[in-house]
C-alpha cells in the first residue's frame, strides 16, 4: 500500500514555535519517504487547526497522520475525533510529542531541540505506515449491578444506581442492612439521630422494586469480566424460612439461651435465635447454630415448637445462587482495630476500658442502658471519662501507621454527648492533633471546648490501670510538660478503623488489589478514586479507607454514577490496543497465562494454544515480553513497529 | 547437657547469691552451666548510635568466646542480657558494623595468641542469647520443671517484677510477646504452683542507675513499683536483675522514712524462689544481703 501520511506540527503558540523551528520542520518532513502533506500552524488543536487536519486528510486522500504537538493524553482524543469526522480511521491517528518531550526540556538550543523534534516526527511517522485500522471492542453487557455490603455506602449505591432504572443485586452477609451506622448514636457535626436518617433508607432498599436484597448472605466466587459476571453466592442456613416467617418474635421471647449481642459490642446479650437488632431490615430472625441448644444436645426445640407459621426448620442447609451482573460496587466497611491488642490501655481485661462503637452503644437511646451512660462494671455513671485518640493509628512501630481520619470527629462528639448526659461530669480528651477537616468540623470541636468544657489534653496516654475500683490514666501534657494523672471512671478509646476481616479474602474472590493494609486500592489516588484498577468493580465507604458518613456516601454515590455510566451504552466499549496471538505460531507454553495480572489469557485445551480475552486485556504487555517465541504482539504496537520507530530514531 | 553462661561483672561480686541459686537450680533440672573460660564486661549500657562500633566490641567479644562453646548462651543479669541481645542483633543485621567489629577481632588473635586463633570464624551472630527464664522455658520446659518440683509454693502470693531492660526496646529484645502485657513470669510462678499477683507497675521502670544521680527520682520510682505490689496483697516480689533489686529492696530503707505507715515486701530473685520449690541446699539459698528478710514470710506458708 503506498503511504501518504500528513505531517501536522503545532507551534503551541510559543511553546514549541520559541523553541523549535517548526518551519524548518514541516518543510524538512516534506521530503520525509511516506509523507504526502506537511504544515505547521500556530495551534494546531484550536478549530481552524483541526480543520485542517480534516480538510487536508480529504484533499490529499491521506492514509495516516502525525500531529506533532503535545502529550497524547492531552489531545490524542481531539485529533482521533478529527480524523474520524474525515472519514480516517482513528486508530490511523497518532501524535508525536515535542513539547514535554523537547521544547520544554530543551530551551536555549533551538539547533538541537528542532532535530530531536525532527526525529521524534520520523519515529511516529513509521509507527503510523504501519498501524491497523482498527475498531473499537465492543462486549455485551449485563445491565445489572452486584453491591457487597448493606452498610450506608452499600445501601446508597444499591438505591441510586435502582433509581437510575437499573436492577441491583444487594449482598449483605449479617442477618439485617445497616451496618455500624446503625449502632451509632448520634452523628457528628449536627447530631442528628443516626436511626432516624438510616432506618428509612433501610426500608427503602428492602421494598424498592429493581432492588434484589440478600441478607445473611456471602460472596462464594466470581467469574467473568466487566459486563459480564457470574456471581456465587452463598444464603447462610438461617434455620428459619425468612420466606414464611412473618417477623412475630415469639421464637425470639421464648428461647432459653442468651449470648453476647455483636450489635451492642458485647455490652448486653441475645438470644440463640435472633434478630440484631429491634429496627433490623428484614425484621426476621436467624438461628445461630453454634449457640443453639438443640444443635448442641438434640434437646430444646422449643422455637420449632412455639412457631406459629412453622418456619424454624433445622434441616436447612446453605444454599447456593447464581446471578449475572455487569458490574460490582464493593462496600464492605471497616472493623475496630482490636481491643486486645492494646495491652498497655487495659484493652480486653479492664472493664471499664470501651471501644468507640460500645461509647455509641451507651449513649444509644436504644443501647443496652436505655441512653443514659453508665459504666459496664457497676453500672454507675461515671463522672470522669478520658477518651483517647489514635489509639493503634499513627503508630506505625506497634500497630498501624495511617490516620484513621474520623476519630477526632467521633471523639468530640462522644464527649459533647457525655457532657449533655451527665452535667456535672468531666470529659478528657488526649490527643496528638486534632484534625477537623470537614464542613462544620472545626465549629463542632469549638462548640466542644467552649460550650461544653471538654478538656483537650495535647499528649500520650503511657498506661491505663485498675485502682482502687478506678481506672487510672498517666498521661502526659505536652504542652506544660506534666505528667497527668486522671483517676477516671471510663476510658474510651478511639481505636483505629481497620479493614473488614473479610476484605483480604473477598479481594481474592474479585481479583482486585488491596493497598498495604487491606483497604482496597483505587484506580489513581487523586483522578480515579473510586473505582478498581479492574474494570468493571467500584469502591464506596470504609473499604477503600477510613472514612465518615457524609464521605461514604459521596462515595456511594460517585461509584454509582460510574455504574450508571458504564450502564448507559447497550455495549461496553474499550480501546482495542490491545495484545494477539498468533494462533498458528502459539505453543501453548503458557507462560503468558501466569504473568498476566489481570486473568485475560485463557488456554483452549483443545487446540492446546492460549487466547487473549479482548474484553479483559488492558495491554501492558507483560505477556509480550513473556512470551519465549515472540508470538503475542500489541496491536498497533508491534515488534516490527518498534523496529523501524528505533531506527528512524538512531538514523542520522 | 551444657550451655555457656555469662554471668557478667555483678553475678560475680555483689549479687554471688543470685549467681548461686541460678547454678544450683539448672543442676538440679539437669542443666550444667558451663561459665566462659575468659570473659570481660558486657559493657552495661547499648550505644544507640547507629554507627558505633568500639562501644560493642566488649559484648562481641563475649559473644565470640561462647560461639567457640555452643550455639547459645545464657545470662542472668537483665543489663548483661539486654546489651548482649542487641548486640547480637547488630552482629547479625547491621553489615559494615559487622565487617569493621570483626577486624578487630581478627587483629586480638596475632597479639594474644599466635599459634591457636581466637576466632575459629568471624563472628556474624551465630550465638543465640538466651535469658535464664527463657532457657526455662525453651530448653527445660516448664512442665518439665514443674515435674521436678518438690514442695509446690501453695498460696504464696507472688508478684513477678519484669523491669525494662527485658523488655525493650520490644523490636529488638521480642522477649515476650507483648512488651506492655509479658507473661513468662506468670507461667513461671504458675508451674511452681504459686497465686501470681498481676499488679500493673510491673513493668514500670524502678530507677536504674539514677539510683546514683538523683535518688530521690529512683526512689519515687521504686516506691511506687513496691507499693502496688503491696497494695495487691502480695507475698514477695521477684526480679531478674541486681539493679532493680537493690532499688527495689535495699531502697525500702529510704521508703520507710519517707511514706507514713508503709509496707515492706521481700524481694527475691526468681531462681531463688525456684531453688525453695527445687528443694535445693540451703548453702545456695544466701538472703543475708536482703533487707528485707523473706525467711518470715515463706516461714508462715511453711516453705522454710
Amino acid at each position: 500500500m503506498e503511504h501518504r501520511i500528513g505531517v501536522f506540527v503545532c507551534h503551541c503558540g510559543s511553546n514549541i514555535a520559541g523553541v523549535v523551528d517548526v518551519k524548518r520542520v514541516a518543510k524538512q518532513l516534506a521530503d520525509y519517504p511516506g509523507v504526502a502533506y506537511s504544515t505547521d500552524y500556530l495551534y494546531m488543536c484550536s478549530d481552524p487547526g483541526q480543520n485542517m487536519v480534516k480538510d487536508a486528510i480529504k484533499e490529499h486522500n491521506l492514509t495516516g497522520v502525525v500531529v506533532s504537538a503535545c502529550s497524547p493524553t492531552l489531545h490524542e482524543a481531539t485529533f482521533r475525533r478529527a480524523g474520524a469526522a474525515a472519514d480516517l480511521n482513528q486508530y490511523r491517528v497518532e501524535m508525536a510529542n515535542i513539547r514535554e518531550h523537547c521544547s520544554w526540556v530543551h530551551r536555549g538550543d533551538k539547533e538541537k531541540a528542532t532535530e530531536k523534534a525532527i526525529k521524534i516526527i520520523k519515529t511516529m511517522i513509521e509507527k503510523v505506515k504501519q498501524n491497523e485500522a482498527l475498531e473499537p471492542i465492543s462486549v455485551p453487557m449485563t445491565h445489572r449491578a452486584l453491591v457487597v455490603g448493606g452498610g450506608i455506602a452499600g445501601i446508597q449505591a444499591a438505591l441510586d444506581i435502582a433509581n437510575a432504572g437499573h436492577d441491583v443485586v444487594l449482598v449483605e452477609k449479617t442477618p439485617s442492612v445497616g451496618g455500624h451506622m446503625a449502632q451509632l448514636s448520634e452523628t457528628f457535626p449536627t447530631l442528628d439521630c443516626s436511626q432516624c436518617i438510616l432506618t428509612p433508607k433501610m426500608v427503602e432498599v428492602s421494598q424498592h422494586p429493581r432492588i434484589k436484597l440478600l441478607t445473611y448472605c456471602e460472596i462464594d466466587d466470581v467469574s467473568g469480566y466487566v459486563g459480564n459476571f457470574k456471581v456465587r453466592i452463598k444464603k447462610k442456613a438461617a434455620y428459619v424460612n425468612r420466606d414464611i416467617c412473618n417477623g412475630c418474635g415469639l421464637c425470639v421471647e421464648k428461647c432459653p439461651r442468651t449470648v453476647a449481642s455483636e450489635f451492642e459490642e458485647g455490652l448486653a446479650t441475645r438470644k440463640a435465635i435472633y434478630t440484631p437488632f429491634a429496627q433490623a431490615v428484614p425484621n426476621k430472625p436467624v438461628l445461630d447454630r453454634d449457640n443453639c441448644i438443640y444443635f448442641e444436645s438434640g434437646k430444646c426445640g422449643i422455637c420449632q415448637k412455639i412457631c406459629p407459621v412453622d418456619a424454624v426448620d433445622y434441616e436447612q442447609t446453605d444454599e447456593f445462587l447464581e446471578e449475572e451482573v455487569g458490574a460490582i460496587v464493593v462496600a464492605t466497611g471497616f472493623d475496630l482495630y482490636p481491643i486486645v491488642n492494646i495491652g498497655e490501655y487495659g484493652g480486653g481485661s479492664i472493664e471499664d476500658v470501651v471501644t468507640s462503637l460500645q461509647f455509641e452503644r451507651l449513649l444509644s437511646a436504644s443501647g443496652p442502658t436505655g441512653g443514659e451512660v453508665r459504666r459496664p462494671s457497676d453500672g454507675e455513671i461515671p463522672k470522669e471519662v478520658v477518651f483517647l485518640t489514635c489509639v493503634g493509628s499513627r503508630d506505625p512501630e506497634n500497630h498501624v501507621s495511617y490516620c484513621s481520619k474520623v476519630c477526632c470527629m467521633y471523639l468530640t462528639k462522644h464527649a459533647m454527648l457525655y457532657k449533655h448526659n451527665v452535667h456535672d461530669g468531666q470529659a478528657y480528651v488526649f490527643y496528638m492533633d486534632v484534625r477537623t477537616g470537614g464542613k462544620g468540623y472545626e465549629e463542632f470541636y469549638q462548640r466542644a471546648t467552649e460550650e461544653d468544657d471538654v478538656l483537650y489534653v495535647r499528649g500520650k496516654v503511657s498506661k491505663v490501670f485498675e485502682e482502687d475500683g478506678k481506672v487510672m490514666v498517666w498521661g502526659v501534657d505536652t504542652l506544660t510538660g506534666r505528667k497527668v494523672e486522671i483517676a477516671a471512671d471510663l476510658v474510651v478509646l478511639g481505636l483505629a478503623m481497620v479493614p473488614n476481616s473479610t476484605a483480604v479474602e473477598l479481594s481474592k474472590k474479585l481479583k482486585i488489589q488491596v493497598s498495604e493494609w487491606g483497604f482496597y486500592s483505587e484506580a489513581h489516588p487523586k483522578l480515579r478514586p473510586v473505582e478498581s484498577l479492574a474494570p468493571g468493580f467500584y469502591l464506596a465507604g470504609a473499604a477503600q479507607g477510613p472514612k465518615d458518613i457524609p464521605d461514604a456516601v459521596a462515595q456511594a454515590s460517585a461509584s454509582a454514577s460510574k455504574v450508571c455510566a458504564l450502564f448507559s451504552e447497550k455495549e461496553y466499549h474499550r480501546e482495542p490496543i490491545v495484545a494477539w496471538i498468533d494462533e498458528d505460531e502459539c505453543s501453548g507454553c503458557k507462560v503468558c497465562i501466569s504473568v498476566c495480572p489481570y486473568d485475560a489469557i485463557e488456554f483452549d485445551s483443545q487446540k492446546g494454544i492460549s487466547r487473549i480475552q479482548e474484553a479483559i486485556c488492558e495491554g501492558c504487555g507483560a505477556c509480550i515480553a513473556a512470551c519465549p517465541s515472540a508470538t503475542i504482539q500489541q496491536r498497533n504496537l508491534t515488534d516490527s513497529q518498534l523496529y523501524k520507530m528505533v531506527s528512524a530514531a538512531l538514523e542520522d | 547437657m551444657k550451655i555457656p553462661y555469662y554471668p557478667g561483672c555483678t553475678l560475680h561480686e555483689r549479687a554471688l547469691d543470685f549467681d548461686k541459686a541460678s547454678r544450683e537450680c539448672a543442676n538440679v533440672l539437669g542443666v550444667e552451666l558451663e561459665e566462659l573460660p575468659i570473659w570481660t564486661c558486657c559493657g552495661a549500657v547499648f550505644p544507640l548510635t547507629t554507627d558505633s562500633v568500639m562501644e560493642i566490641l566488649a559484648a562481641v567479644r563475649n559473644l565470640a568466646y561462647a560461639a567457640r562453646m555452643g550455639d547459645k548462651v545464657v545470662t542472668l543479669c537483665s543489663f548483661c542480657y539486654n546489651v548482649l541481645k542487641r548486640t547480637n542483633k547488630v552482629m547479625r543485621e547491621d553489615e559494615e558494623r559487622r565487617e569493621k567489629v570483626n577486624l578487630f577481632l581478627r587483629a586480638d588473635t596475632e597479639t594474644r595468641d599466635k599459634t591457636e586463633s581466637f576466632l575459629k570464624k568471624d563472628y556474624v551472630g551465630q550465638v543465640d542469647v538466651l535469658h535464664y527464664i527463657e532457657m526455662l522455658r525453651d530448653v527445660v520446659g516448664f512442665d518439665e520443671m514443674a515435674k521436678r518440683v518438690k514442695t509446690r509454693l501453695e498460696g504464696l502470693r507472688v508478684a513477678p517484677y519484669y523491669g525494662c531492660m527485658l523488655l525493650r526496646p520490644h523490636g529488638e529484645m521480642k522477649f515476650d510477646e507483648h512488651p506492655e502485657q509479658p507473661t513468662i513470669f506468670e507461667e513461671f510462678l504458675t508451674a511452681l504452683g504459686c497465686d501470681v499477683v498481676d499488679f500493673p507497675m510491673k513493668t514500670e521502670c524502678c530507677g536504674g542507675f539514677q539510683i546514683v544521680r538523683d535518688e530521690e527520682t529512683a526512689i519515687a520510682c521504686s516506691q511506687t513499683v513496691v507499693s502496688s505490689a503491696v497494695k495487691r496483697d502480695a507475698d514477695l516480689i521477684i526480679t531478674t536483675c541486681p539493679l532493680c533489686l537493690y532499688n527495689l529492696d535495699r531502697k525500702q530503707k529510704e521508703m520507710e522514712k519517707r511514706v507514713n505507715g508503709f509496707r515492706k515486701i521481700p524481694v527475691i530473685y526468681f531462681t531463688q524462689l525456684l531453688g525453695i520449690a527445687l528443694g535445693i541446699d540451703d548453702e545456695h539459698l544466701d538472703f543475708s544481703d536482703n533487707y528485707v528478710d523473706p525467711r518470715p514470710a515463706l516461714a508462715e506458708k511453711n516453705l522454710v
